[in-house]
C-alpha cells in the first residue's frame, strides 16, 4: 500500500509538472466541445441554388420565393439557360440547380400538373440527399398551397390527402447539437483514457525508467495501477467539465441519474485506460504506440454510431461493434442523458463494459514484463 | 560468492551477444569486467540484473537463481544502467526519496552509506534531475542505487563520458563503497581503470578471454614490448610495420605505436629493419608493457583466432 502511494503520488506530480497537460486537460474540451459541436453538425442551411425559369409566370416566381423564403435555400440569381446553370455548377458557386420548364403555370392550371427538375450537387452524398429531402418538402408545401387555391372553394375536385404530423420524442425540436454533444464527449474521454496513460508508460520504457523500476522490488500491478488511476480521475473530471459546458452552452438536457452516468463512465474509462496500457506493453516507442492507437482510435469512433445510428451499419459492422468499447458508451449516454434511462436499460451495455475492462486489464497486466 | 555465472549464453536474432560465459565473485570483491562497446557486457550485466533471461546457462546472486528467485534478487541489488534512468522531471531529493520508499526504507535510515557522494549534490536537492550536469546525474544514480543499501552493486559504464578528475573521484567513492562490504561488479570500456579493480575479467565478442589480477598480467618471457615514435605518416608505418616478419602485434597507442615481438633474435632484426627505413625523428625503445599493452594483445589474438575459425 506504501509503494502504491509513493508511485501514486509520483504519477501525479509528474503530470502536474508536464507543461502540455494543463492545457490539454482544459483547453481541449472547451475547443472540442464548442467547435465540434457546431461544425460537425447534419443540419443545412445556405444551400445555394441557381434558378432557371423559362416560365416567368407568377406561379413559378411563387415557387423561386418559397424557395429563397426558406431557412435552407439561398437562391443566387436567375440565368436564362441551362447551360448557364451548369456551369454555374460545375464552378461549384451553387449546390443545386432549379429548372421550371416553360407551361409550368400552363399545366398546372390546365392540368392540375406540372414539372420541376431539380439538379443537385451529389459529391458529398449526404449532403445531396439532404438538399433533396429539403426541396422536396419545400415544392410539396407548395403545390398543397396552390391546390387549394386552384380548387376554387372548398371541397370541389379536392384530392385525399394525408398529412403525416410527427412527434420527435426526446429531442422534439431535432435539435442536432444535444445529440453530436454527447457523442463529442465521448471522445473526449476516450481520449484522455487511451493516450495519456498510454503514452506515459511508453515514454517511461523510452527513457529507461521503466528498467529501474524493473530492479527494485515494485510489482507490475502496482506499477501499472499508479499509472492507471491519476488518468481515470482525469477523465471523470473531463466528463464533469464537459457536462457543465453543455448545460451553459447549448442547454444540454440530463435527463436521467449522473450517478449513473458516472459508474458507467468510471467502467468505460477502466477498459480505454486498459487498451492505453495494452497498446503501450506491446510498443517500445511512443512513434510506434501513437500510429497504432490513431488506427485504432478512429475506426472506433467512425464505427461507433456517432454520425450514424449503428443499427444501420452492415451486420458485419455490427459485429465488430461488440468489441468496439465507444459504440457501448456512446449509445448510454445519449439514452441517460436524452431519454433518462434507468440502470435497466442500459444494464447490459454496463455488463458488456465490465467484463470488457476486466479482460483488458488483465491482458495489459499479463503483457507488461519486467523480465524478458 | 556473490556472482556464480556458469556457461551463460545469450543471442539476439543474428548477433551471439555472450557466448559461454563463466566467472565467479567473491563477496566484497570489486570485479571490472573490460571490453570494448559491443562486447556484451551490458547483456551480461542485464541477465545478472534479472531484466532478461539468458538463452543457455545459468546464473546466482548471492545464491539465489536469475530465474527462480528473481524476487529476492531485486531486493539485494543495486542497478545502475550505462543510461541516466531516473525521473528527469523530479528533482534530485524526490528521486533519492522515491527509490528508498519503493525498497521499504527511507533516506535517514541509510544516509550513512551514501553521505560522501550525496554531499556532492545536496545542494542541488531541488533541481529537477534532468538539469544536473553529466558528473552529478551520475552521483544522483549512484546514490539511489546504493539507498537501499544492497549486498552487490552492478555498474554499467559508470565513467563512460565523464570527465578525467570525476573519473578518479568516482572510483575513489567505489573503493569506499566496496569497504563497505558490498560486492562491485562495473564495467568499463577505459583500460586504464583495470589496475583500480580486485580482479579483471576481459571481455571481447560475447567471450570472456581471460580473468586475472591487474598485477598478474604479465606477458610471456620472451616477449618483447616496443614503442616507436615518428614526426609523421604514423598510420603508413602502421601497416608497414604489421607486415614486417617477427611483429606479432601492433597497435596505436596514443601518438605512438606498442609492437610486440616474440624472441630476442627477432626483436634484432625488426629493429634493423626500422631503422633502415630512415624514418625522421623515429624514436623506437624498449618500454615495460602496461596493463593495456596486455589486453590489446589478448584482444588482437583473439580476433585472429576468430577470423581463422569462421574461414574454416
Amino acid at each position: 500500500m506504501r509503494v502504491l502511494l509513493t508511485l501514486l503520488r509520483k504519477e501525479i506530480k509528474q503530470i502536474f509538472r508536464n507543461r502540455m497537460m494543463l492545457p490539454m486537460i482544459f483547453v481541449m474540451p472547451i475547443v472540442q466541445l464548442t467547435v465540434l459541436v457546431y461544425t460537425a453538425n447534419l443540419e443545412m442551411s445556405n444551400i445555394e441554388v441557381v434558378v432557371v425559369d423559362q416560365d416567368l409566370s407568377q406561379y413559378s416566381r411563387g415557387l423561386v420565393s418559397k424557395l429563397d423564403g426558406s431557412p435552407f435555400f439561398v437562391v443566387k440569381g436567375s440565368v436564362a439557360s441551362y447551360e448557364q446553370a451548369e456551369a454555374l455548377l460545375l464552378s461549384d458557386d451553387v449546390d443545386a440547380i432549379v429548372q421550371i420548364y416553360s407551361g409550368f403555370e400552363q399545366n398546372l392550371i390546365n392540368e392540375k400538373e406540372a414539372d420541376v427538375q431539380l439538379i443537385i450537387n451529389a459529391i458529398n452524398a449526404t449532403e445531396g440527399s439532404l438538399i433533396n429531402v429539403y426541396s422536396n418538402m419545400i415544392i410539396r408545401d407548395y403545390s398543397n398551397n396552390l391546390r387549394t387555391e386552384l380548387s376554387g372553394f372548398a371541397g370541389q375536385g379536392m384530392a385525399l390527402n394525408i398529412e403525416i404530423i410527427p412527434s420527435y420524442w426526446y429531442n422534439p425540436l431535432l435539435d442536432y447539437k444535444i445529440y453530436m454533444f454527447a457523442g463529442i464527449l465521448v471522445i473526449l474521454v476516450t481520449m484522455i483514457g487511451m493516450f495519456l496513460s498510454a503514452l506515459n508508460l511508453v515514454s517511461e520504457k523510452e527513457l529507461g525508467t521503466a528498467e529501474q523500476i524493473n530492479v527494485t522490488p515494485v510489482k507490475k500491478y502496482q506499477f501499472l495501477l499508479a499509472k492507471l488511476l491519476p488518468f481515470l480521475m482525469i477523465g471523470l473530471f473531463e466528463l464533469a467539465f464537459g457536462l457543465l459546458i453543455g448545460v451553459f452552452l447549448v442547454d444540454l438536457p440530463i435527463r436521467g441519474s449522473l450517478l449513473l452516468l458516472f459508474s458507467v463512465a468510471f467502467v468505460y474509462l477502466l477498459v480505454t485506460l486498459g487498451l492505453g496500457l495494452f497498446l503501450s506493453t506491446i510498443s517500445s516507442t511512443q512513434q510506434q504506440m501513437m500510429l497504432v492507437a490513431f488506427f485504432i482510435w478512429v475506426t472506433f469512433i467512425l464505427m461507433s454510431g456517432i454520425f450514424t445510428p449503428t443499427e444501420s451499419m452492415p451486420v458485419w459492422a455490427q459485429k465488430i461493434n461488440f468489441i468496439n468499447p465507444l459504440s457501448y458508451f456512446m449509445r448510454v449516454i445519449r439514452m441517460i442523458l436524452l431519454k433518462g434511462s434507468g440502470f435497466q436499460d442500459i444494464a447490459r451495455d454496463f455488463y458488456g463494459l465490465l467484463i470488457y475492462s476486466v479482460l483488458i486489464l488483465s491482458l495489459a497486466i499479463g503483457n507488461y514484463r519486467k523480465t524478458t | 560468492m556473490s556472482f556464480v555465472i556458469n556457461n551463460i549464453s545469450k543471442s539476439y536474432e543474428e548477433t551471439r551477444a555472450l557466448r559461454d560465459v563463466s566467472f565467479e565473485t567473491n563477496e566484497g570483491e570489486l570485479f571490472g569486467l573490460i571490453g570494448p562497446d559491443g562486447a556484451g557486457k551490458t547483456s551480461l550485466f542485464r541477465i545478472l540484473a534479472t531484466l532478461i533471461f539468458p538463452d543457455e546457462g545459468d546464473a546466482s546472486v548471492k545464491g539465489f537463481d536469475i530465474r527462480k528467485d528473481f524476487r529476492e534478487i531485486r531486493k539485494i541489488l543495486g542497478y545502475m544502467p550505462g543510461r541516466f534512468s531516473l525521473y528527469h522531471d523530479l528533482s534530485v531529493k524526490e528521486n533519492l526519496e522515491f527509490y528508498a520508499t519503493v525498497f521499504g526504507t527511507t533516506i535517514a535510515e541509510n544516509y550513512d552509506l551514501i553521505k560522501d557522494i550525496y554531499a556532492h549534490i545536496e545542494p542541488f536537492e531541488n533541481r529537477l534531475a534532468g538539469k544536473l550536469s553529466g558528473g552529478m546525474k551520475q552521483k544522483l544514480a549512484l546514490s539511489c542505487a546504493l539507498i537501499h543499501r544492497p549486498d552487490v552493486l552492478i555498474l554499467d559504464e559508470p565513467t563512460t563520458g565523464v570527465d578525467a578528475v570525476s573519473r578518479k573521484e568516482f572510483w575513489d567513492m567505489l573503493k569506499r563503497i566496496q569497504k563497505e562490504g558490498i560486492t562491485i561488479l562495473v564495467s568499463t570500456p577505459y583500460m586504464d581503470e583495470a589496475a583500480l579493480c580486485d580482479r579483471v575479467g576481459l571481455i571481447q565478442h560475447g567471450k570472456l578471454l581471460s580473468v586475472s589480477k591487474p598485477g598478474d598480467l604479465r606477458f610471456d618471457e620472451a616477449m618483447i614490448l616496443y614503442s616507436f615514435r615518428c614526426k609523421s605518416g604514423i598510420y603508413e608505418y602502421l601497416s608497414k610495420i604489421r607486415g614486417l616478419q617477427g611483429c606479432s602485434s601492433a597497435f596505436l597507442f596514443g601518438d605512438e605505436i606498442h609492437l610486440l615481438v616474440n624472441g630476442k633474435k627477432e626483436a634484432e632484426e625488426l629493429e634493423r629493419a626500422i631503422k633502415g627505413w630512415n624514418v625522421p625523428a623515429l624514436s623506437l625503445k624498449q618500454i615495460t608493457p602496461g596493463i593495456e599493452d596486455y589486453f590489446m594483445a589478448l584482444m588482437k589474438s583473439e580476433k585472429h583466432d576468430d577470423l581463422m575459425s569462421e574461414e574454416h
